[in-house]
C-alpha cells in the first residue's frame, strides 16, 4: 500500500469515515485519506442541513466523482451543529487534505458505533486491498 | 430483407467457428416451449413496396394549405438550411456523445444550443433537452421539490398537455398540483396569493398562455419568491426572441416546447422541450448537459458534464431517470435560430403578433365573433362562435383552411408569419359566409 | 474549433422571410426585453460550413463499426427517413379533426400490430418517447392497476442487479421502493434470493432478459411465476429485444407490460442523443391503464380511445409520431421473417466477436451469449495497468467505435460489445484484429494506450475540470 496518513488520534470505521471527537458528545466527520484516494478526483458534496439528524449506518452525505457517487455513512447517533459549507465549492480539498475537509460536526452524541483504531483501521485496509476491492 | 450483409457463406463459416450447425444452438437457454413458430405478419416487402404502403397511408392524412391553429403546434417558417444541415447522416446515426474524442461535433452542437436557450431565456445554464413541452413543465415541477416542500400551484391557463403530464408525473412520486384559477383569461393573482405558503414549492406560469394571453408574469415570481417557492415559466420561443425574459421577471427556471424552432408540425412529434434555470439549480437540472473544458494538451474541448447526477450512476437516488433526450431535435432549435438569428426571430415575432392582431380585429367584427378576453395576446386569441364549432370548422375546411381550435365553446386561433394577409382576408371572408348561415 | 458565436458578425443573416404585408402593430413596451438574445448573426454559407466541419467531429453508425453495447447500433435504413419526410406525415396538425387524419392513425394502429406480435402483448401505445420514458409509464401502469384493486401496500419492485441503471431510478419515480436482486454465479437471478424478497408488499419485477450481461435467463417462467404468485406485475425492459425477436416473445415468457426502444432494436436513428421512441405494450388486464393515446380499429375507421382509468399523458401529443413512420418502414421490411433473421444473426455475430476475442481477452461469462457480451480488463489492469477506458480510447484510433465502458457495473472493468446483425463478418474481422492488437499492446507498452487516442479531434479531455467548475454555456467578451 502506498503511503497513507491515518492519524493516531483519530476513530475510524470500516465504510472510511474518521471521527475526531472534540468533547465526550461532540465530533467531527469526514473521510479517509485511503477512501478519497480510492475515489478519485472529487468533484462534489451533497451535505445534509444544519440540524439534520445523524444516524449509524444511515447515509447523511454522498460524494461524485466524474463517474461515480459514494454514500457516506454515520458513524454516531447525533445532530449535526454545523455543515462545512466550503466542501461545496471546493470539493478538491477532500482529496488534497482529507484530514482538514471535515464534512460535519455533530453534537448531543447518544450512540456510538465499534470504531476502529488507526492501526486497526490500516490493517482493514490492507485486507480490503487484496481482496480487489 | 433484414438488411444483413452476411451471406449463407459468411454464416457458414461463423457457425464453424462456433461449432454449431444453426443458430438455434445458440438458444438452449430459451424453454422450448416458448420457441416461436410463425408470427402472424404480412410476408416481408421490398423497398418499393414499403413506399407504396407508406405513402398510400400518408395521402389519405389532408394537408391544409392555410392553417390558423396552434395550440401547442406551431405552423412556422422552416429555413431550408435546417433540413440540410440536420439530416447529415452522421448527426443523425451518432449514439449520445459518451465518447468525447470522436463526438465533439455533437458535444460543441448541444453546448451552442444550450447558450441560445439561456440567450433566449435570459438563464444561466440549460441542458442538452428533454422530449417536448409537457414533458419539461413535468420535470421542471419536480425540480422544485424541498424536504418540506411538496406541492405546486399551476396557472389554469397553462397548457392542458402539460398541466396532465405534472399530474401523471406527480402520481408517481406522491408531490401535488392545485390549479391557479383565472380571471379573463389570465391566472388570478389574489387567488395566488391566497394560496400561497410555506409548503408550495414551485408556481409554474405560461406566458403567452393557454389562451395567447400575457400574464402578470412578474407578480407571479414575486408572490411565489414571497414564500420561498421556485417560479417557473414556460414561454413560446418565438415570442421570447422579443418578449421579457424569464429571468427579467424573475423565474428560477424557464422551459417550453421548442417545436416552432424549426420543427414541422408531424402530428405532433418529435419536438423537443427545453428547460433553463439559474446556476442555484443547475445541479437539479434533468438530463444530459454539456460542457466546456480542455483537452490533455490545453485545448478547448467539450463533454457531458455532471454526469454524477443522471440515472445510470445514481440508479434509485437519481431525480429523473431521462436518458435519450432528443439531441437531434435541439440541432434543429439551434440551425434554426443561428439561420434566422436575432433579427430574423424577432421578424417572425412581430409578425405573428401583428398578422395575429390584424385578423383577430377583423374576425371580431363578424356577428358572433367577439373576442372572448380583454387582456393583451401574443398570437393566439379565442374569440365566441355564432354557432357550433364543427360547423364552422366544416366550412373552412372545404376551403382548404385549417380553422382554429374549439375551446371553452368557442374557437382558439393561432396566426403566425406564414399566413399571409390574403389568406388571413379568406378566413374572414369564409368566417362571414358562415356567419350569415348560422341564422 | 470556432463556435457559432464566435463566427458571428454584427449585420449578417441569411434572408428568409418577405416584409410584413400587415402593418406593424407595436407590441407595448412593458412587455418588451431589455436586450436582444446573443444568437447567433452568419450568413447560410458560415452556417454550412460551420456544421459541416462540426460533422467531420463525429462518428455515426454510417462512419464505421459502432459495437456500442446495450445499445444496438445497427443501421438506419434511408427508406425510413424518406417515409418520415411525406407531407402527409410532417405537415399535419396534431390536432387535426380524425377524420383528416386517417392515415396517421392507420400507420399508429398498423406499427401496434406488428409490434404486439412480435411481444406478445395485446395492447400498445406510443405517446412515451423513450426507453426511460416508456419504462416510467409501464411501472405507472403497474403501480394504477394495484391501487384499482385497493393494493397500496404493493410498494416494492424487484430488479436484478443485472438491469439497467434507468429501472432503479424509474421505480424510484414512480414511488416505489427498489429490492435488488443478485445475479447467480452464471449472471441469472438468484431464485432463491427472489423467493426471500416477494411477499405481499411485491407490486413487481423490472427485468431484462436477455440481460445486461448478454445472457438468456432459462429460468424465466419460473422467476414471472414467482411474481404472479405473489400478486406481482412482471414488467419487461425490451432494450435488449433484438436477439430474440421473431425467437421468443416476453408476453409468452410472462410479462405483463412492457417497453420498447424502437431506436434500438427496430433501426430509428439515435440523432446523437434521441428522439427516439418507447411505447409501452400490455396485456389486456392492464390495457385501461395504458398512456394516453391508444388507437383503436372500427370497421374501416380509426379513433383514438381513452380508457377512463389510463395513467394519462406523459408529455404532449402521441410520441415521436415521425419515429414511428421510420419504424413501421422497417417492420414492413421486415415482415413474417424477417425479426428472426435479425436475432439469429445478431445472436451469430456477437457469439463469433465473443469466440475470437476469447483468445485473449477475459469474457466475464463464458458460455453462450445473445446479442451482446461482455469483457472484463481486470486481469489487464492488474497485470499491465492497462484499464477499459485506456483500451476503448485505443480504438478510437483506428476509427471504430469502442464498446459501451464500465457497463454493466456488476463487471469490473468491464468492456460490453453489441455488433448487431447489420455488420459483415469482414468488418468483424477487421476490428477483431484490431482488438487483439491493441491487447497486446497493452503488455508491449502499456504507456500507448494510457495517453491514446492519438488521431483524433481532440486528446483526452479534463472530465475533472468540467465537473467541478461547471461551463454550460458560452460568455460572450464585454462588448
Amino acid at each position: 500500500m502506498k503511503n497513507m496518513n491515518h492519524p493516531e488520534h483519530l476513530f475510524y470505521t470500516k465504510s472510511h469515515e474518521w471521527i475526531l471527537f472534540t468533547d465526550d458528545t461532540t465530533a467531527k466527520i469526514g473521510i479517509t485519506d485511503f477512501a478519497q484516494d480510492e475515489l478519485g478526483d472529487l468533484v462534489f458534496i451533497n451535505l445534509p442541513e444544519e440540524g439534520d439528524e445523524v444516524e449509524i449506518d444511515q447515509v447523511f452525505a454522498d460524494l461524485e466523482s466524474v463517474k461515480a457517487v459514494s454514500d457516506i455513512y454515520g458513524p454516531v447517533n447525533g445532530k449535526i451543529s454545523a455543515v462545512n459549507e466550503i466542501l461545496m465549492d471546493e470539493p478538491e480539498l477532500i482529496n488534497s487534505d482529507p484530514y482538514g475537509a471535515w464534512f460535519i460536526e455533530v453534537s448531543d452524541i447518544t450512540e456510538k458505533m465499534n470504531f476502529l483504531s488507526a492501526a486497526e483501521y490500516i490493517q482493514f485496509c490492507e485486507e480490503e486491498k487484496e481482496l480487489g476491492h | 430483407m433484414s438488411y444483413i450483409p452476411n451471406t449463407d457463406k459468411d454464416r457458414k463459416e461463423i457457425m464453424e467457428v462456433l461449432k454449431i450447425k444453426s443458430p438455434v444452438e445458440l438458444y438452449v437457454d430459451v424453454p422450448q416451449s416458448l420457441m416461436v413458430e410463425q408470427l402472424n405478419l404480412p410476408k416481408a416487402k421490398s423497398e418499393l413496396e414499403v413506399k407504396r404502403s407508406l405513402s398510400k397511408m400518408a395521402a389519405k392524412n389532408k394537408v391544409y394549405s392555410s392553417i390558423f391553429r396552434g395550440a401547442g403546434a406551431y405552423n412556422h417558417y422552416i429555413p431550408s438550411i435546417v433540413k440540410s444541415v440536420t439530416s447529415k447522416e452522421t448527426f443523425v446515426t451518432a449514439y449520445t456523445p459518451y465518447q468525447a474524442e470522436i463526438s465533439q461535433g455533437v458535444l460543441q452542437s448541444i453546448f451552442e444550443y444550450q447558450t441560445m436557450i439561456c440567450e433566449l431565456t435570459g438563464m444561466d445554464a440549460s441542458n442538452a433537452s428533454v422530449y417536448d413541452g409537457p414533458s419539461a413543465a413535468a420535470e421542471a415541477m419536480n425540480m422544485t421539490r424541498e424536504r418540506r416542500r411538496n406541492k405546486v400551484l399551476v396557472s389554469a391557463a397553462a397548457h392542458p398537455m402539460a398541466i396532465e403530464a405534472i399530474e401523471t408525473y406527480f402520481f408517481g412520486n406522491g408531490m401535488e398540483m392545485e390549479l391557479i384559477p383565472l380571471k379573463d383569461g389570465i391566472t388570478d393573482m389574489d387567488a395566488l396569493k391566497e394560496m400561497l405558503n410555506k409548503e408550495i414549492a414551485g408556481v409554474y406560469i405560461q406566458h403567452p398562455n393557454y389562451y395567447g394571453l400575457l400574464e402578470d408574469a412578474e407578480l407571479a415570481g414575486k408572490l411565489a419568491h414571497e414564500v420561498g417557492a421556485k417560479y417557473v415559466m414556460s414561454i413560446n420561443p418565438i415570442s421570447g426572441a422579443i418578449l421579457k425574459t424569464p429571468r427579467e421577471y424573475g423565474a428560477d427556471i424557464a422551459i417550453g416546447d421548442g417545436q416552432p424552432l424549426g420543427m414541422p408540425i408531424s402530428f405532433g412529434g418529435p419536438y423537443v422541450g427545453f428547460m433553463a434555470c439559474t446556476n442555484a439549480m443547475l445541479r437539479k437540472l434533468p438530463g444530459r448537459i454539456a460542457g466546456e473544458t480542455v483537452d490533455a494538451e490545453g485545448n478547448r474541448a467539450f463533454v457531458l458534464t455532471l454526469q454524477a447526477r443522471e440515472q445510470h450512476i445514481r440508479r434509485e437516488k437519481a431525480s429523473s431517470n431521462i436518458c435519450s433526450n432528443h439531441a437531434l431535435m435541439a440541432m434543429v432549435a439551434s440551425v434554426y435560430m443561428s439561420a434566422m438569428g436575432p433579427g430574423g426571430m424577432a421578424e417572425a415575432a412581430q409578425q405573428s403578433y401583428s398578422k395575429a392582431h390584424y385578423a383577430a380585429e377583423q374576425i371580431a367584427q363578424i356577428p358572433g365573433f367577439k373576442l372572448r378576453h380583454q387582456g393583451h395576446f401574443f398570437n393566439e386569441f379565442l374569440t365566441d362562435i355564432p354557432c357550433s364549432a364543427e360547423k364552422i370548422l366544416a366550412h373552412l375546411d372545404k376551403k382548404d383552411i385549417l380553422g382554429g381550435l374549439p375551446v371553452d365553446d368557442g374557437i382558439l386561433w393561432a396566426v403566425t408569419e406564414m399566413n399571409s394577409k390574403e389568406e388571413i382576408d379568406a378566413l374572414v371572408e369564409a368566417l362571414k359566409e358562415v356567419a350569415q348561415q348560422c341564422n | 474549433m470556432q463556435l457559432i458565436f464566435e463566427r458571428s458578425r454584427e449585420g449578417r443573416r441569411c434572408a428568409l422571410l418577405p416584409t410584413s404585408d400587415v402593418d406593424i402593430k407595436e407590441i407595448p413596451a412593458e412587455f418588451l426585453r431589455a436586450q436582444a438574445p446573443k444568437l447567433p448573426m452568419v450568413s447560410e454559407i458560415d452556417l454550412s460550413r460551420h456544421y459541416t466541419e462540426l460533422e467531420k467531429q463525429v462518428h455515426g453508425v454510417n462512419d464505421g463499426f459502432y459495437p456500442l453495447g446495450s445499445c444496438t447500433m445497427k443501421y438506419n435504413p434511408q427508406v425510413n427517413n424518406e417515409m418520415a419526410g411525406l407531407p402527409g406525415f410532417a405537415n399535419i396538425h396534431p390536432l387535426q379533426d380524425e377524420a383528416s387524419v386517417q392515415g396517421a392513425l392507420e400507420l399508429l394502429h398498423t406499427t401496434k400490430e406488428y409490434l404486439c406480435e412480435i411481444t406478445g402483448m395485446d395492447e400498445m401505445t406510443f405517446q412515451t418517447s423513450a426507453g426511460a420514458h416508456g419504462e416510467f409509464g409501464g411501472v405507472l401502469m403497474i403501480k394504477a392497476y394495484h391501487e384499482s384493486r385497493g393494493d397500496h401496500h404493493r410498494k416494492k419492485i424487484m430488479i436484478p442487479d443485472a438491469a439497467h441503471g434507468t429501472n432503479p431510478a424509474t421505480a424510484t419515480m414512480a414511488g416505489f421502493t427498489v429490492v435488488t436482486i443478485p445475479s447467480d454465479e452464471n449472471g441469472h437471478v438468484d431464485l432463491e434470493k427472489l423467493r426471500a424478497e416477494v411477499g405481499p408488499d411485491t407490486a413487481g419485477l423490472m427485468l431484462t432478459n436477455p440481460n445486461t450481461l448478454g445472457l438468456f435467463d432459462p429460468n424465466i417462467l419460473e422467476i414471472t411465476k414467482i411474481i404472479h404468485d405473489a400478486g406481482g406485475l412482471c414488467y419487461y425492459d425490451g432494450a435488449n429485444i433484438n436477439p430474440i425477436m421473431g425467437v421468443v416473445r416476453p408476453g409468452d415468457m410472462g410479462f405483463d407490460v412492457i417497453h420498447l426502444n424502437l431506436h434500438k432494436s427496430f433501426s430509428t436513428p439515435h440523432g446523437g442523443g434521441g428522439p427516439g421512441s418507447g411505447p409501452v405494450g400490455c396485456k389486456n388486464i392492464l390495457a385501461p391503464f395504458l398512456p394516453k393515446y391508444n388507437v383503436v380499429k372500427e370497421g374501416d375507421k380509426y379513433r383514438f380511445d381513452n380508457s377512463e382509468q389510463s395513467i394519462g399523458m406523459m408529455k404532449g401529443f402521441y410520441g415521436n409520431f415521425l419515429v414511428n413512420v421510420r419504424a413501421l418502414s422497417y417492420l414492413m421490411t421486415l415482415g413474417a421473417e424477417g425479426p428472426k433473421q435479425v436475432a439469429e444473426n445478431a445472436t451469430l455475430n456477437a457469439n463469433y466477436m465473443m469466440e475470437k476475442l476469447a483468445h485473449k481477452f477475459d469474457v466475464a461469462y463464458p458460455g453462450i451469449c445473445m446479442h451482446e457480451f461482455v469483457v472484463t480488463m481486470n486481469r489487464v489492469k492488474r497485470e499491465t495497468g492497462v484499464n477499459a477506458l485506456d483500451m476503448a480510447k485505443g480504438m478510437l484510433d483506428y476509427g471504430i467505435h469502442p464498446p459501451t465502458m464500465y457497463f454493466p457495473i456488476l463487471v469490473g472493468e468491464a468492456l460490453m460489445f453489441e455488433p448487431t446483425e447489420t455488420e459483415s463478418k469482414e468488418t468483424m474481422d477487421e476490428a477483431i484484429e484490431i482488438y487483439l492488437e491493441l491487447y497486446d499492446k497493452a503488455y508491449s507498452d502499456p504507456e500507448y494506450l494510457k495517453n491514446a487516442p492519438y488521431n483524433t479531434p481532440i486528446k483526452r479531455p479534463d472530465e475533472v475540470g468540467a465537473a467541478r467548475n461547471p461551463k454550460v454555456r458560452y460568455i460572450f467578451p464585454e462588448n
